[in-house]
């Protein structure tokens, strides 16, 4: 078991290591200048400002020497577009509350789409399923730039205790959560689904129908569990997709989340900032990937075992 | 699903103990005011800031030597000086300031004039490393560009009595260097074949038989005595007298014919000029702010003397900019040298000390900025709000639901898609005003079709303004028919009306024989939504009315100015916010290589013009010549103006003392929440 | 799909099942009402954009004609659906962005299963330490910033793309208007592509994987047949199946791609559109003129329901594992 982790972390060192590298050369190929200003900078000021942030040097030293500071020193750099703000400062800030909103999120997901992907798999090709299939499948055919203001305006206008936008009150969490989980609902309806039909369709499965087991009992204690694994697979990489990837939600909820961060700071060609976002994500996402694998053998006594 | 529960549990909280008074009902009660700031600011050093979004956090932080009158424009009230107490000469060249000694900084130090003299001189700093974008502001003070500049010959022999009658005719000399001729540009090239273009660039500085040699130019680097005589002329007057190195200045002083001297200054004083500038060098290069005379001086802790450089009646205008604020000087070098730019360590919130009626209280990023009341304040008892909440609120579609949904006073703006409801829906709350800024197109004249001023005008009269202001604006914004908006006692000559048949004209003048033959053309604008419809409605106008197919490029913010600085571009959709209530805050932006000129057009009629309006004390005088200064710029149309701006925004009627105002900066100390 | 089959060598044991297979297929599908539902309205969807469309674009009709003075007007003969925020005609806007959404998809759909097909084929065939680290690769590629490769293939392949696109206009009298547009679609496909293909490289490799343990395959390499005939086909053709379903759902969550890079800015070149532009400037106008959010988002969302249930449904009858019920 502790092989396993070991390996899999490793596995997700080297990865992550590609990936910073990759981007390091290739954020560097963009057009436009990450100084630009609404002035134009004279030669001797863009120089200057390349010197302060190290970009004169030759590429593969800036390469070295951003490995030294972050292995060495744990110093991600300080932000280009942000003056004075340090690229960890700003991920310390804002993974909380994305962590917050996807957490949520992905608990409601949870709710929606597994139970959905059920009933789906249970009354299979009849109008429950049908039913149970186009809810589930609402949430990604409406996109989440046209779902979010029509909650802004059909909830929290009316309601007054919840805001249409902001972060201030502990329900603010609400509608971006529901607004973000449609799309994860959407995929775990379709996995459950397809799980429970393989499941159902298993040997074991129809002997107990025969022996007269009652269908509660059947799901219950046989099916769910087997049932659950592509779901299961699934909810690794969609937590670090929806942490990450909620720049829309995050715009239109006017949430200080880490979203936001990867779009702006590949415009503003901030480059430490999104060398330090990619190096992030990269590790969330292979923690996520194998809390996923540990969920998947906890779940699997065959793999447990093996 | 562990981690899941608490997380349920205080959602659930919420629920149950929810806040059932809205955000406003709240802040009404705090007394605090909570606006729309549009996005995060890049910083709050008033001298490293550029963006009207961080100019209204820096005007409740700070306070200048006068004021805003909260209702009139071109008015002013008591700042940190006491305004009946200001004196200036009968040509408006020197002003007096007394200064109120009970101007404090949020920590209780008295704001004195040294800190005016420390904070003008830390804008102007020449350091290359100082990434102030609006030291011009301060060009105003006599000296002030040139120590900005280092232009060494002008400090160096210009203030000096032993060259009164000389400095004048010397001003023609190449102390500056032209950038045109940078052996660089001309890389690969052969003298005797370029263009008359170029040949012309070159013209005042060679004589007859000189052929410089490119290629030889630049291989040789730094070994410039091997140079052909020629050569040597063409590298020296590329760096120009005050940037060359002392072994180029010993070389001069034997040869001074090397570089261009106005005719009639004899060797004596060209020979004075070279010796001080090598004894410059030799001391090592001092800072020379001493030296410079820089028209700022405090003739004690109260009383602050500025010296201009030309008569500016409208001074009091300009000073109420946050270019002209004070900084805490004894909190800058606490935490750094007078010009440590890099992140500006003083303006860190645990660091921060203002003198303006709120101080900083959290500055969370992307998420709140807030201000508290200033106790240390002189005027402290007349401030009416007790704090200020700053919110970044980059999509205004959001920002207009939620001043729906009573979470703001006051919006940023209105999207214009949404005016229509506003105007029905908050009919009491919207506010539509003028405002000093225009709409334009700028054109990379380098290129062509655009280096040919028939197509330029043909453009600009192809745009039916008046649609895009009525049906795609909706805000009340007004065709520009110049660059300059009307405003006060300015008379704009008014030379742009939409006129399809003439545009039609003009281009068939051009010598583009027909549509199919003309070049490809660009147009850039940024990745946003209000400019997408611009552009959109601009391409169907040239298409509809010219015939050429214009094809729309959109990038981000960065690649956007990026382009135009490296003229990577045709035609460009941008804007310009006044600074203050004068034309030459629209005028200046085209001087020859000005930072915001980025068109590649320059006119020395239309800089002789602006060079003698500033000699001009006369303000009727001063403001014909602005006239027939943008006259000269309209003419030759670098810039196609297509609006005059408008502010519309959301206000909540409990808020008072938001009147309307030219330059929308208002003085946060007036503004009042009416809590009946 | 006969055809597929046929290609498999006679005399290996999967032939007879692999025709029962696909009838079988078939007749399972008929059985999921909401999936055949979905097939009809991808088919009419596709005639309405890629024929109709064109058609009424030839009796007159101009998505790109402003009329300034004519904007948010109701439906009229001469626009059948109204005009937009600039006075274009709607019901042209919407069917020609369909066109461009569509053909993204389904283009970067295509290069998708290529790449996807030959690089997981060979890493599922080839297996052990290779095999995998060329799926670390994929792993790491997917945590790349998505934005830094559309923003880069833009800049790169857009200079490429308008100079062969110059040179159709120019040399070889192509009409300017279309190829432009669909000189323009190029780099935005080929940036979906370039981020789409890691999944499918992911989904081939497992299959492929599987299918290189299977006895025809063994039986295949002791015949001494080369590598590149077996994975090609051997392997290819019994991969067929996952190949479509997923290809089905990748039109789909590609249409929903495009719409997101709009939201950014990174989309398509105006004036031209495409749904995903549609709806985003049409969600500006959610509380003053909602037809122009309304018309694109139903036709919008119809399309992506369609593909997905076709998709669904596809993979509930070709999966040989799902159940018979």
């Amino acid at each position: 078991m502790l092989r396993i982790i070991l390996s899999r972390l490793l596995q997700t060192l080297v990865v992550v290591f590609l990936l910073v590298t990759f981007t390091f050369f290739a954020i560097r190929m963009m057009p436009g200048n990450p100084f630009a200003d609404v002035k134009a900078l004279t030669e001797e000021n863009k120089a200057a400002m390349e010197r302060l942030y190290g970009l004169d040097k030759p590429l593969h030293i800036q390469y070295a020497n951003y490995w030294k500071n972050v292995l060495l020193e744990g110093d991600f750099g300080d932000s280009f577009s942000m003056k004075g703000r340090k690229v960890s400062t700003l991920i310390s800030e804002s993974f909380p509350i994305s962590l917050k909103l996807g957490l949520l999120s992905l608990f409601l997901a949870m709710s929606l789409g597994i139970p959905l992907g059920i009933i789906a798999a249970l009354f299979h090709n009849k109008w429950q399923d049908y039913t149970a299939m186009i809810i589930a499948m609402a949430g990604i055919c409406i996109v989440t730039f046209v779902l979010g203001p029509i909650f802004q305006l059909s909830f929290a206008k009316p309601l007054s205790w919840l805001n249409v936008a902001g972060w201030s009150r502990p329900s603010d969490v609400i509608l971006p959560a529901i607004t973000l989980c449609f799309g994860v609902a959407a995929y775990l309806a379709r996995l459950t689904r397809g799980g429970m039909l393989d499941i159902l369709s298993q040997d074991y499965i129809r002997s107990a129908k025969a022996k007269g087991v009652s269908q509660l009992n059947i799901i219950t204690k046989h099916a769910l569990r087997p049932a659950l694994v592509p779901a299961v697979t699934f909810l690794g990489p969609a937590f670090a997709a929806i942490i990450t990837g909620s720049f829309v939600v995050e715009s239109i909820f006017l949430i200080p989340g880490m979203g936001q961060y990867f779009v702006l700071g590949i415009q503003n060609q901030d480059y430490t900032l999104v060398l330090g976002l990619v190096l992030f994500y990269g590790i969330l996402m292979g923690i996520a990937n194998l809390m996923s694998d540990l969920a998947l053998i906890f779940m699997d006594p065959k793999l447990r075992n093996s | 699903m562990i981690r899941i529960i608490p997380l349920l549990a205080t959602t659930a909280l919420a629920f149950v103990s929810c806040e059932r008074r809205s955000d406003i009902e709240i802040a009404n009660e705090e007394n605090i005011l909570i606006i729309g700031n549009s996005n995060e600011p890049k910083g709050l050093d008033p001298h490293l800031v550029s963006g009207v979004l961080e100019s209204n956090i820096i005007r409740a932080l700070f306070e200048g030597l006068v004021v805003d009158h909260p209702s009139k424009d071109s008015h002013s009230v008591d700042g940190v000086a006491f305004k009946d107490q200001i004196k200036h000469s009968d040509d408006f060249t020197e002003w007096t300031f007394h200064l109120n000694p009970e101007a404090k900084w949020s920590d209780g130090v008295a704001v004195t004039a040294h800190d005016f003299v420390f904070s003008y001189k830390r804008l102007l700093s020449p350091d290359p490393n100082w990434p102030a974008k609006y030291a011009e502001m301060l060009y105003f003070l006599k000296n002030g560009e040139a120590y900005h500049r280092s232009k060494l010959g002008h400090i160096l022999c210009g203030n000096d009595p032993d060259f009164p009658l000389v400095w004048e005719t010397l001003r023609e000399a190449n102390f500056e260097g032209d950038s045109k001729i940078k052996p660089k540009k001309f890389k690969g090239k052969i003298f005797s074949e370029l263009n008359e273009q170029d040949l012309e660039k070159f013209s005042p500085y060679l004589t007859g038989k000189d052929t410089p040699d490119f290629d030889e130019l630049n291989s040789t680097g730094s070994d410039f005595e091997s140079l052909s005589t020629a050569n040597k002329k063409v590298l020296f007057n590329s760096i120009g007298i005050d940037k060359l190195n002392r072994k180029q200045l010993l070389l001069l002083k034997d040869n001074l014919s090397l570089i261009k001297w106005s005719d009639n200054i004899t060797t004596e004083v060209k020979q004075l000029v070279i010796t001080r500038i090598l004894s410059h060098h030799d001391a090592g290069k001092p800072k020379l702010w001493d030296k410079a005379e820089v028209g700022v001086s405090a003739i004690n802790d109260s009383t602050l003397k500025l010296k201009l450089r030309g008569p500016t009646p409208y001074l009091l205008e300009v000073a109420k900019h946050y270019t002209w604020y004070p900084v805490p000087k004894h909190i800058i070098l606490k935490h750094g040298e007078i010009n440590t730019a890099y992140s500006s360590p003083w303006t860190k919130p645990k660091n921060i000390v203002s003198n303006g009626p709120f101080k900083l209280k959290s500055w969370r990023t992307n998420h709140l900025l807030e201000v508290e009341r200033n106790p240390h304040y002189w005027d402290a008892e007349e401030v009416k709000l007790d704090g200020i909440r700053y919110l970044p609120i980059r999509n205004y579609y959001t920002e207009t639901r939620m001043f729906g949904d009573e979470q703001l006073h006051l919006t940023y703006t209105v999207p214009s898609e949404l005016i229509p409801m506003a105007k029905e829906k908050y009919a009491a709350e919207l506010r539509q005003e003028s405002y000093i800024g225009t709409r334009f197109l700028r054109v990379n004249t380098l290129n062509s079709p655009f280096d040919n001023p028939k197509v330029r005008r043909a453009f600009a009269l192809a745009i039916d303004q008046k649609s895009i202001c009525e049906e795609i604006l909706q805000g009340g914004q007004a065709p520009a028919s110049g660059i300059v908006p009307p405003f006060g006692d300015y008379k704009p000559p008014g030379l742009i009306k939409f006129d399809p048949e003439k545009a039609k004209a003009l281009l068939q003048e051009s010598g583009y024989e027909s549509t199919s033959s003309f070049p490809d053309i660009d147009l850039l604008t940024t990745n946003s939504d209000s400019g997408l419809r611009e552009a959109e409605a601009l391409q169907a106008m040239w298409q509809k009315h010219l015939g050429i197919k214009v094809r729309i490029q959109q990038r981000e913010w960065s690649t956007y100015l990026q382009n135009q600085y490296d003229f990577n571009y045709d035609i460009v959709v941008a804007g310009w916010i006044g600074d203050y209530l004068d034309p030459t805050t629209f005028l200046e932006l085209w001087v020859t290589d000005g930072g915001n000129n980025n068109t590649a057009w320059s006119s020395k009629t239309f800089e002789d013009l602006l060079r003698k309006a500033e000699k001009s004390s006369d303000i009727t005088t001063r403001m014909t010549i602005l006239s027939e200064a943008e006259e000269t710029i309209m003419n030759d149309i670098p810039v196609l103006p297509i609006y005059w701006y408008t502010t519309n925004y959301l206000i909540r009627p409990e808020v008072k003392n938001w009147n309307p105002l030219l330059l929308n900066n208002h003085p946060f100390k007036f503004i009042e929440i009416d809590k009946n | 799909m006969s055809t597929s089959v046929k290609a498999l060598p006679a005399g290996l044991k999967d032939v007879e099942k692999g025709s029962s297979l696909w009838a079988d297929a078939y007749v399972r599908l008929k059985k999921n009402k909401l999936a055949m539902l979905g097939g009809i309205i991808v088919i009419s969807i596709l005639i309405t954009c890629f024929v109709i469309a064109p058609i009424l674009s030839w009796i007159g009709f101009d998505g790109n004609e402003q009329d300034l003075a004519n904007k948010f007007a109701g439906p009229s003969t001469k626009n059948l659906l109204g005009t937009d925020q600039l006075g274009r005609d709607l019901l042209m806007r919407v069917l020609q962005g369909g066109q461009i959404s569509l053909l993204v998809a389904i283009m970067a759909t295509m290069l998708t299963v290529t790449i996807g097909v030959i690089y997981g084929g060979i890493a599922g065939y080839v297996g052990g330490r290779i095999g995998n680290a060329m799926m670390r690769i994929v792993d790491g590629l997917l945590a790349m910033p998505f934005l830094i490769i559309v923003i880069l293939f833009r800049e790169v392949i857009s200079g490429q793309v308008d100079e062969i696109a110059r040179f159709l206009i120019d040399d070889w009298g192509w009409n300017d208007n279309d190829v432009l547009r669909f000189a323009n679609l190029i780099p935005l496909t080929f940036a979906i592509a370039g981020f789409g293909w890691l999944s499918m490289g992911r989904i081939v490799r497992s299959s492929a994987a599987s299918l290189a343990q299977q006895e025809f395959v063994e039986a295949a390499r002791s015949l001494g047949l080369s590598h590149r005939r077996i994975l090609f086909r051997h392997i290819l053709p019994n991969m067929l199946g996952p190949i479509i379903i997923y290809a089905t759902l990748t039109i789909p969550s590609f249409i929903l791609y495009e719409a997101t890079l709009s939201y950014i800015g990174l989309g398509i070149e105006p004036p031209n559109s495409s749904w995903g532009k549609l709806i985003q400037e049409g969600a500006n106008y959610l509380e003053t003129n909602i037809t122009v959010l309304a018309v694109p988002a139903v036709l919008f969302s119809l399309t992506l329901f369609a593909f997905n249930f076709l998709g669904d449904g596809l993979r509930d009858a070709l999966d040989p594992k799902a159940s018979k019920d």
